[in-house]
Order: C-alpha cells, then sequence, then structure tokens
C-alpha cells in the first residue's frame, strides 16, 4: 500500500501583500507523527491555514500534493473531504448549532453517507468515552462558553469521528493546563494510527512529554530552516530559535530540490 | 477560498415582468364613493358598515403618504383602485403564475386546491369542507370562527362593538384606505374561560375576491380565554395586485391568553403595509410569533397596548431580506398599567444587497410603574452588499420600570464558515448552518411544524431549493 500522504514542494503563501510561507518542503507518510516548532510568526498557523485552504491566504508559488494530487486549487470543504482535518488553535464558535448536529453534518458530509440519528448517536457516545468527554457536550452549542481546554478537547472529538487521513493540529497544547494537555495528548494518541498521520504545531513542547514523534521541524521565517527527530526538540527546549534564524539567512539564495 | 459555490436567491426575473404587465391593466379612475358603495353592495352588508366605509375614504383622501421608513414611491396612489378592482383576466390565469411561486408551492409540499387558491387563480377554496371537523369541535365550546363578512352580519353587536376601535382610519393613509376597502379575513370569539385547544387558522382569508389583501381580522378573548391563531402559511402568495394593507385586531381580556403566529411569504412584487395591534387587559397575555420573508417593501411593526395590571407581552420576530427587499419590522409595545412585563426578541438576516430595518418602540406611561421590559435584536448580513439597521426606541415617562435592553449587527464571520467548511461542509450549506443558529432561539419557541416551515424557508432563501 502507497504510505504517501502529503508531499510540500517550495511553497510560498501571502496574506494581502505580505509574504509568510518562504519555500516550504515537507514530506509526510501514513502512520508518522511529524512535530513543527517554531518562534511566534514564523508561518506556522499561516502553513496550517494554507494546506486547509483558507481563502485569505493566496499560493504565489509551490504545490500541495495529497495522495499524489495536486490540491492547490481545492476548496476547502472538499480537501476535508479527501481526508484532511486541520483543529484550530482558536476554533469559533457556532451559537444555535448543537456539537452533535454539526458532527452529524460533517460526518455525512466527510464520509458521502447518511448518518442516522440513530446510529451517529452511539458513534458520538463512544468517541466521547474514549476521550472522556462528557457526553451533555453533544447537546451543547458548538464551542459556546467553552473553556480552552473544552474547545481543544472538541478539536480531537471531531478528529476522532471524522477519522481524517491527515490530521494538522495548531497549537493544540497552547493555553492548557498540565492536566488538559495530558488529556489531549492521549487523545491524539488514541487517534493516531498506521492509516493515519497527524502535523502537531507547538512553540514549546509541553506536549512532547507524552508524545513521541517520528520527525520534529523548525520552521523559521516562512522556511523549514531544520529537520530532524527528538533531539533537535531537546535542543530547542535548551537554546532556543536564535541559531535558526540565522541559519534561514544564509542558506536563503538556495532553494532545495524536492 | 477556490471553487467558491455561489448562495444563490430564487430567480424573480419573472416577478419584474410582470410588474410593467400590470401597468397596462391601470384605470384612470380614482377611489370614489361609487366604488365603495358598489363593494358594500356586492357584501350585502349593513347600513352602518358602508357609512364606515365612505368615512374611512374621506380620511384617506386627506391623509399623506407616510414619508418615513420604506420607499412606497412606486406605488401608485392616485390609481389605488387599480389595486383594489384589479382585472379580472390577470387575476385568473395559472399559466401567469410565476414559476418560481409554483416550484415553491411544490418544494413546501402544498396541496394543488390550495396552489391555486394562494395564487390567486383558483376557484374558491372550499375551506368549509377540509376543516368542518375541526370547526365543529369548536362550536360546541361555544367558539365562534368565522370569515368576517359573515360575522358583521351573524354577530353585528360583536363586530361593530370592535372592528377598527383599536386601529382607527385616522391612524395613517393605509389603516384608512383599509377602513373603506377592507374585504375578508377571520371573525374569532372565544367566550370566557374556554381553552381552544387546537390552533386556528386563517383558512377564510381566501373567499373573497381581493380578500388577500385587504383583509381584517379580529380576535376577541373573554376573560380567561385562550387560543392559539396562525395567520398564514409559508407558502408565498402570488398576487398581481402588489399592496397588502390588511389590519388585524386583538382584543385580550382580563387573564385571557392569545398567541398569535404569523408567517408572512408575500411575493417579492408585494408592498406590505400591513396593522397589527392588541389590547391586553389585567393579567392577560399575548404572544406574537412574526415571521417575515416575502414581499419587496414591508412596514410591520404589531403593538401590544397593556392596559390592565400585570397584562403581558412576548413577542418572538424572524425578518429576512434578500435581494431587492427592504424590510422594516419591529415590535411595539405600550406598557399603561402597573407591573406589566414585556420581552421583545427580534432576529434579522440580510444577504444580496437586501436590507432589513429593524424599527421597535417601547414606551411606558406614567401608569407602568413596576414594569418590566427587555428587547434584544440581532442582525446578521451574508455579505458586504446587504444592509442592515436597528432603532430600538424607547419613550418612558415613569423611572419606576426595569429596561433590558440589547442591539447586535454583525456580519457572517467568513472565520466561522471556513471553520465549518473545514469539516467537510460546503459554503452554502455552513452558511445555512449558522443563519439556522442564529435563528435557533426562535425556533426553539416554535411548534414544531412550525420550526420546521421556518427551517425549509431559510433554506430556500439560501439555496434556492430545499435539499
Amino acid at each position: 500500500m502507497d504510505k504517501k500522504l502529503l508531499k510540500i514542494c517550495n511553497l510560498e503563501s501571502k496574506v494581502e501583500e505580505e509574504k509568510i510561507l518562504n519555500g516550504i518542503n515537507l514530506e509526510v507518510n501514513k502512520g508518522e507523527l511529524h512535530i513543527i516548532m517554531g518562534p511566534n510568526g514564523a508561518g506556522k498557523s499561516t502553513l496550517a491555514n494554507v494546506l486547509m485552504g483558507h481563502p485569505e491566504h493566496k499560493i504565489t508559488n509551490g504545490d500541495i500534493e495529497f495522495e499524489g494530487e495536486n490540491i492547490n486549487q481545492l476548496a476547502v470543504d472538499k480537501r476535508a473531504k479527501k481526508g484532511i482535518f486541520l483543529s484550530f488553535q482558536y476554533p469559533q464558535e457556532i451559537p444555535g448549532v448543537t456539537v452533535e448536529n454539526f458532527l452529524r453534518t460533517a460526518k455525512t458530509a466527510v464520509s458521502g453517507e447518511q448518518q442516522s440519528i440513530f446510529d451517529f448517536k452511539f458513534l458520538l457516545e463512544e468517541k466521547m468515552n474514549l476521550l472522556n468527554i462528557d457526553q451533555s457536550y453533544a447537546d451543547r452549542y458548538l464551542n459556546k462558553g467553552f473553556s480552552g481546554g473544552e474547545k481543544k478537547k472538541n478539536e480531537i472529538l471531531q478528529m476522532a469521528v471524522l477519522e481524517p487521513k491527515l490530521a494538522i493540529l495548531d497549537e493544540t497544547d497552547s493555553g492548557l493546563d498540565v492536566d488538559a494537555t495530558k488529556t489531549v495528548a492521549e487523545g491524539i494518541k488514541k487517534v493516531a494510527s498506521e492509516d493515519n498521520a497527524m502535523i502537531i504545531i507547538t512553540h514549546h513542547n509541553k506536549i512532547l512529554d507524552y508524545l513521541k514523534p517520528d520527525y520534529v521541524h523548525v520552521l523559521v521565517d516562512g522556511r523549514i530552516a531544520k529537520s530532524g527527530n527528538m533531539e533537535l526538540a531537546e535542543e530547542i527546549e535548551r537554546e532556543g530559535f536564535a541559531k535558526y534564524k540565522k541559519e534561514v539567512l544564509d542558506e536563503s539564495n538556495s532553494k532545495s530540490n524536492c | 477560498m477556490n471553487d467558491k459555490t455561489e448562495v444563490n436567491d430564487i430567480d424573480r426575473s419573472l416577478h419584474e415582468e410582470k410588474n410593467v404587465e400590470k401597468h397596462r391593466y391601470q384605470s384612470a379612475k380614482g377611489l370614489t364613493p361609487e366604488v365603495i358603495k358598489e363593494i358594500s353592495r356586492e357584501k350585502d352588508e349593513p347600513e352602518w358598515m358602508l357609512k364606515f366605509r365612505l368615512k374611512a375614504l374621506k380620511i384617506y383622501k386627506n391623509k399623506e403618504v407616510p414619508t418615513w421608513g420604506a420607499d412606497i414611491s412606486d406605488l401608485d396612489m392616485d390609481n389605488i383602485i387599480t389595486y383594489v378592482r384589479p382585472d379580472a383576466d390577470l387575476q385568473s390565469d395559472w399559466d401567469q403564475v410565476p414559476e418560481e411561486i409554483k416550484d415553491t408551492f411544490d418544494a413546501l409540499g402544498i396541496p394543488e386546491a390550495e396552489k391555486e387558491s394562494l395564487a390567486g387563480v383558483g376557484a374558491q377554496y372550499d375551506s368549509e369542507v377540509v376543516y368542518h371537523n375541526l370547526k365543529e369541535e369548536m362550536v360546541e365550546q361555544g367558539v365562534i370562527y368565522m370569515d368576517m363578512e359573515n360575522a358583521v352580519k351573524q354577530h353585528e353587536d360583536l363586530v361593530k362593538q370592535h372592528f377598527m376601535k383599536l386601529i382607527t382610519p385616522n391612524d395613517h393613509k393605509f389603516s384608512a384606505l383599509h377602513g373603506a376597502v377592507w374585504s375578508g379575513g377571520s371573525f374569532v370569539y372565544v367566550p370566557a374561560g374556554v381553552d381552544v385547544n387546537i390552533p386556528l387558522q386563517s383558512y377564510f382569508r381566501q373567499n373573497a375576491p381581493g380578500s388577500g389583501q385587504f383583509e381584517h381580522t379580529l380576535i376577541i378573548l373573554e376573560e380567561g380565554a385562550n387560543a392559539h391563531f396562525i395567520e398564514g402559511c409559508s407558502a408565498p402568495k402570488y398576487s398581481v395586485n402588489n399592496l397588502h394593507a390588511g389590519a388585524v385586531e386583538l382584543f385580550i381580556n382580563k387573564g385571557a391568553k392569545l398567541r398569535y403566529s404569523t408567517i408572512e411569504n408575500w411575493s417579492r412584487n408585494m408592498y406590505n403595509l400591513n396593522t397589527k395591534r392588541a389590547l391586553v387587559e389585567e393579567d392577560g397575555v399575548i404572544e406574537w410569533v412574526s415571521g417575515s420573508f416575502g414581499s419587496k417593501v414591508s412596514m410591520l411593526y404589531p403593538m401590544s397596548i397593556l392596559k390592565g395590571a400585570r397584562a403581558r407581552a412576548e413577542f418572538t420576530g424572524v425578518t429576512f431580506a434578500a435581494e431587492g427587499q427592504y424590510l422594516d419590522t419591529g415590535a411595539q409595545v405600550i406598557h399603561d398599567a402597573p407591573d406589566t412585563t414585556s420581552t421583545v426578541n427580534s432576529r434579522s438576516i440580510a444577504k444580496d444587497g437586501g436590507h432589513a430595518y429593524y424599527r421597535g418602540l417601547l414606551k411606558a406611561t406614567k401608569n407602568a410603574h413596576g414594569a418590566k421590559a427587555s428587547v434584544s435584536c440581532e442582525s446578521l448580513m451574508l455579505d458586504n452588499e446587504s444592509k442592515s439597521d436597528t432603532l430600538p426606541i424607547m419613550k418612558l415617562q415613569t423611572d419606576d420600570i426595569d429596561v433590558g435592553h440589547e442591539a447586535k449587527v454583525g456580519r457572517i464571520s467568513e472565520e466561522a464558515v471556513f471553520y465549518l467548511m473545514s469539516r467537510g461542509i460546503s459554503e452554502e450549506e455552513a452558511k445555512a448552518m449558522i443563519v439556522r443558529g442564529f435563528v435557533e432561539p426562535i425556533a426553539s419557541e416554535l411548534p414544531l411544524e412550525y420550526a420546521v416551515e421556518l427551517n425549509n424557508l431559510i433554506n430556500l432563501e439560501l439555496e434556492g431549493t430545499i435539499g
């Protein structure tokens, strides 16, 4: 079976006139867990948004391939249907729409199969139990009045229900206390499998106490300055990002081929 | 967002043509006492009603067209007769009814006979047969429920005592016009202590020519009575005569409770200048549920007059203005007695250049000590072309009143649409979902079948089709 999932090649993007991504190269295969670290403003969230197809972000160069198909021009909902999922740093509140109703609609859209109310209730209940989420959340309005931790758990719940092939988790651990971080990390572990892949974006490595990534990338100034393994994350923890800013400058003329 | 899908409105072009067509049939004649006499003679009315009509006509002639609110300059006021006495040929041709209207009937599952009736082209819709059983049950309880024309003759005293006492011809030009040319509508009388547990619906409105335009609804609830009246239905009522000036008068006596629900969905050529008022005595309750969808222009401000101590008014309304529509709506509440309470909850939506204007009034006289009022009006614009205003006016003549007020105007959040789309939901459905969520506090107040209709209407507005 083909393990190849995502291939990003020389990706550049801008918002209005501001250039943010500056030539990203990245390959992600099924069964892998990638961590992208980087200082504030490096373009981490932008990368997540560009991969999902946010309308404000324009691709100015490069390609995003998903399962061998170029998805540069694909609409947001169609990307989701292909199996891409974004866990938001700041999930939107949608008053008047219950978690259950929303997720049933989303599951129907993503799976292409009508979800019966009864069967879906079971599915949701099962996933909520898996993630230790109180059943009463099903009837609450989506993210409305949720605490930061509840919103992040709800994102993981959505991921568990929608079963994407590629999940991009944007700052999933930010703003969470130790217990909440642990719960979210446990949730991610439960969903992770040989058939899917995850990219976790973070600017500190609290969550790495619980998750063991296959790859760690350092994103600075809109480019991946260095890729490595867990040791790279530990080095960043000790020394920060400063030296990678310099390296980016040193290498800024060389475009890697992919 | 690439591959962007457009949220299409229903095609209105056929309507536009219809408007052009109409002018060819215009009569040069104005509205004269002779025309009024003829209307009255056809209805075989008592003399006092004819006199009332003629008096109203006089007032009508002397009143100015209101200059605030909607632009109604397209209404041909000099030839108002063309709205009152339409050309019969135009009215009776099913083929002339725009396809979009027929499609909407189909989409909403309206029965064939009712479709033709709604389009103003059918033979008279036999409501008597269909709703006979319903009526019988109510008659046993002493409830009177009939069309307005018959009520004038069969319950003359009751009608004479109440008819256009709450809304008078002096109120404004269109109430005067209504007084002169009214036709059709419903009459409901519920005796003291009787609880009508089935909703009454305004099926009578199609029984007389022009009755969908100038219909009069008169409801009287005696002490401790309880009723729910549903006006209209969610199908667009198509008429080549594009002026609607109805009147609704509701008398709620001591301890009585009336729920009055409407979904107004006039075809998009209509000037809907409707007047609705409720007078609520001691411990009485009026609950308005109001949906404004159709029409080209609407000016509609249901008024609750809380005249008796502890009387209560609740208003729940949704207004949806799409392309080419200017909907100027809002609730008016007058607190004129101690410890009266009112709650106004309004949601409006504007899309494709539509304009939704919330214009509400909260008035408390010096009698209203201990009163409580809360007003919440929110509006949502789905794009940059649409407009939305809120103008909640307050006139408080007493300090001893507790007023809560909240007004919000916002645009649909692109981030929220992106969020929903990132879960595989199409742009259209994402927007519909946000809109349904926005009106949810109101939909949850509605009886189930009505909430379903509201949902269907929102889907129709947003997608041009029911999925």
